[in-house]
């Protein structure tokens, strides 16, 4: 089995902080982000709850340094701040000393800026700038610029709620295959009335807070978010003698080839997944510590996941929690977010507890960790399951 | 390092290309400033369940995947891998103005689950029953290019042997409308034969979708060998021959080596220059051809280059509407790939025949 | 009620693109899902939109349809007593 690959550095905006340290008080104080509907202006401000970051497009306009002929979606905002962050987190001075390159994950890409000019573009020729930002690669070219990543492999990955996982697991790919030395890797998702009102026409959002894994959960809250990790190749660690926060160990990817939007009722994909990336990092079962499930609070995802659990691990289910009831589902960012704080959980040596959790659901006596908890652990386990059948997990690791 | 070889190949564009029998041998003229992709009979490939609720990018991307694997004589793969540019935009089109036009209320779940960029990857999977690795690009004009070079690193490591790569994108009337606004698609219509001569910005925007079964195994199939895939985020007109030069040296070849280049070329009087910085620089004594007067331009129109190029090595034979340039190579061997979209997301391909 | 029924056959062929299905083909007492017509859960969803929107219905949960949508004579039944418009 290969060696892990490094991660040197992380950044993340979210609904519960603008960077890694906000993010990890707002976890261990157990301080969620989820609020009514502030920022969009959508009829269904009263009937639905979601995860909201505070800055507005202007204030985060107004730290990347763009001036006001810029056309950047909120994802493009978003993304570049947080990959802003994951880079300096790195130390890395000039992003093109080594190979480096950047792979990004969207969902919405730029239909905030559609939505809100779909009409109008035919009045306002002020407006027609955002005509070219509306395609899901147009927020990492964003990206790549404001990291000033030149003649690189830059790329996009939409592969619903588990892109910014996929995104890892395809930077892990490139550097180990040599492609590149280095690479930022992650997702970015602004919230838009878009996926506000999609997701409204499936039924599976609550009305209130979500509560993962609980027997009378009623759905998800949206949220918003992005996230990213730099990626490096031993090679690029030794020579610039860099400190490593952790290890991407173990990845793995399959399809559930069930349905368009809902799991199969025993989790195939996501126990595919787990297997996978269990045989991709060389470890048993009982050698993860600690699970950091997607656990959106639907009613389909939680039975199917949970069941996965007990498909992979038997008897020995890890530790889980699932961090929705902080941040909301962040959609393609989430796979960014939740690892993130899996390596978080790794450094601190703590669990997140899962929130609002009070009733076991009936199908399985799995409960998740509703408090926070303190141990030792070597490694985390993060799903990342979405539309389409797309199972993703991913596990870090202290040790390489 | 395990070699990785093109064994089936599938097309369906504005030209009649999904018959893997013919090689573009009528060759459908257009004169427009859009063109669409010829249907094939749908009811074919795919049941009727399934096809009602799939708009034509779906359709073309699940049609051609089966073509692809029948040519290869699978049913399954390891992994599907696809790019698109603008995922499934008829729908997502028809979900933002039901949102607008109806002020939120009564929207239906159809064209949002159909809307998102993965559904031609799933529905692929649904379809045949495909648990393996399922991934989507959507990169603009390297969205393929991203599916293929993954494809490509997998096969090469033997963590696959069989993958199902393809580009796909559709044209939506929205989209098209607002590209005309800003002077994306040609103000005026042009006759596909003197696209490259229309001396106006912008292009003529296209539709469809090419899908490849890859595979590190060779078959009585195969096409062509992948031997290497490269994109950039930027490259500046000035670093554009040396950037070829290196990306050849890395493979062990120089420019003579090549016996076709496979040219982008879209009639954008803008980023056309581009692409004649190297047929009249490094690649002027190399034979050239282009192919979006054939497909029009979109973000995986790359896809149906590399269908023309392994069609041409199949083949031996440059199809006349094609051609660049006068120069006829001794044999269709080695070919070269390049491809950008409005100066951004620059691709090198590199095939050859076995 | 037999008006309501034919109305909602066409409705439901239109409204879930069933090419390939004509109004006479499809029996009351029909079963919508499985075996029957065919229909899965986003059809599912698509006709609580239409329950709303063109009878005033609202269900909250999406399993309350499973009764309802049985076949077009459970639907036909249920929107006859239950309709606002």
């Amino acid at each position: 089995m290969g060696k892990g690959i490094a991660i040197t550095g992380m950044g993340i905006i979210s609904a519960i902080g603008n960077n890694v340290e906000e993010n990890y008080r707002s976890l261990v104080e157990g301080k969620k982000g989820i609020s009514r509907i502030v920022k969009i202006d959508t009829v269904h401000k009263d009937a639905l709850m979601v995860g909201e970051i505070d800055f507005t497009n202007q204030e985060l306009e107004a730290y990347l340094g763009l001036d006001t002929n810029n056309n950047y979606s909120r994802s493009a905002l978003l993304g570049a701040y947080a990959a802003r962050q994951a880079v300096s987190d790195a130390k890395i001075t000039d992003v093109n000393s080594s190979k480096t390159g950047l792979v990004s994950a969207t969902t919405v890409g730029g239909m905030d800026k559609t939505e809100q000019y779909y009409y109008k573009y035919f009045e306002d020729k002020k407006v027609q700038k955002y005509i070219e930002g509306h395609h899901a690669g147009d927020s990492t070219q964003k990206i790549a610029e404001q990291l000033g990543i030149h003649n690189s492999l830059v790329t996009t990955i939409s592969t619903a709620c588990s892109s910014a996982a996929n995104a890892i697991l395809f930077g892990a790919r490139l550097l180990k295959s040599g492609k590149l030395d280095r690479v930022i890797v992650g997702g970015t998702d602004g919230l838009s009335k878009f996926t506000l009102n999609g997701f409204k026409t499936l039924m599976i959002q609550s009305d209130t807070y979500n509560t993962p894994f609980d027997e009378n959960r009623k759905g998800l809250n949206l949220g918003e978010a992005a996230a990213f990790l730099v990626l490096e190749s031993d090679k690029s660690v030794q020579r610039e003698n860099k400190e490593v926060l952790a290890y991407v160990k173990g990845w793995g990817n399959a399809n559930d080839a069930f349905h368009q939007t809902a799991s199969s009722e025993h989790g195939d994909g996501a126990t595919l997944a787990m297997q996978k990336a269990l045989k991709v990092g060389g470890l048993k079962g009982e050698e993860i510590d600690y699970i950091n499930a997607h656990g959106t609070a639907t009613p389909n995802n939680d039975l199917s996941e949970g069941r996965a659990f007990l498909r992979v691990f038997g008897n020995g289910v890890p530790d889980f929690s699932s961090t929705k009831g902080y941040t909301g589902h962040t959609l393609a960012a989430a796979g960014g977010v939740e690892a993130v704080f899996s390596v978080l959980a790794l450094r601190h040596n703590v669990i997140f507890p899962n929130l609002n959790f009070k009733n076991p659901m009936k199908e399985f006596h799995l409960r998740p960790r509703a408090e926070l908890k303190k141990r030792k652990l070597n490694t985390v386990l993060s799903n990342s399951l979405g539309f389409g059948g797309n199972c993703s997990t991913l596990i870090f690791s202290k040790e390489a | 390092m395990k070699p990785v070889y093109i064994n089936s190949v599938a097309s369906i564009s504005a030209q009649s290309t999904f018959d893997n029998s013919v090689f573009l041998e009528d060759i459908a003229e257009h004169t427009d400033n859009v063109i669409r992709a010829m249907n094939p009979n749908y009811k074919e490939f795919i049941p009727p369940a399934a096809a009602r609720r799939m708009a034509k990018g779906i359709k073309m991307g699940v049609a051609t995947s089966k073509i692809a694997l029948k040519e290869a004589n699978l049913e399954n793969v390891d992994a599907i891998i696809t790019g698109t540019g603008l995922g499934c935009i008829a729908d997502s089109e028809k979900f933002v103005s039901k949102i607008i036009n109806d002020n939120e209320e009564y929207l239906t779940p159809t064209s949002f689950i159909q809307s998102t960029h993965n559904t031609v990857a799933g529905q692929i999977a649904l379809g045949i029953g495909c648990k393996g690795y399922n991934f989507t690009y959507v990169h603009s004009s390297i969205s393929f290019e991203s599916a293929l070079l993954d494809a490509k690193l997998q096969l090469e490591n033997d963590e696959a042997q069989n993958i199902l790569v393809g580009g796909v994108d559709e044209l939506a009337d929205h989209h098209i409308k607002i590209h005309k606004l800003v002077n994306h698609i040609k103000k005026d219509v042009v006759n596909s034969r003197d696209l490259l001569e229309s001396g106006t910005k912008g292009a003529v925007f296209g539709e469809g979708a090419s899908f490849f079964v890859l595979s590190n195994e060779k078959s009585e199939t195969t096409y062509a060998q992948v031997l290497d895939v490269t994109a950039y985020n930027s490259l500046p007109a000035e670093e554009l021959q040396n950037g070829l030069k290196s990306f050849l040296h890395e493979n062990s070849l120089e420019i003579e080596d090549i016996d076709i280049v496979v040219l982008g070329n879209n009639g954008d009087i803008d980023y056309d220059t581009y692409y004649n910085l190297l047929s009249q620089g490094s690649l002027k004594n190399t034979a050239q051809v282009y192919y979006k007067h054939l497909c029009g331009e979109f973000n995986t129109a790359s896809s149906f280059g590399i269908w023309m190029a392994t069609k041409m090595i199949r083949t031996q034979r440059i199809p006349e509407a094609v051609r660049l340039n006068g120069i006829q190579p001794s044999k269709i061997g080695t070919v070269l790939l390049y491809n950008q979209y409005r100066g951004e997301n620059h691709s090198l391909v590199l095939l050859r025949g076995c | 009620m037999e008006a309501l029924k034919e109305e909602l056959k066409s409705k439901i062929i239109e409204q879930l693109n069933l090419e390939d299905v004509s109004v006479d083909e499809i029996a009351d007492d029909d079963p919508l899902f499985g075996d029957g017509l065919g229909l899965d859960s986003i059809d599912a969803l698509e006709l609580i939109v239409m329950l709303d929107k063109d009878y005033g219905i609202k269900l909250a949960d999406p399993k309350e349809g499973k009764k309802i949508f049985e076949s077009v004579g459970t639907m036909a039944d249920y929107i006859a007593q239950h309709k606002t418009k």
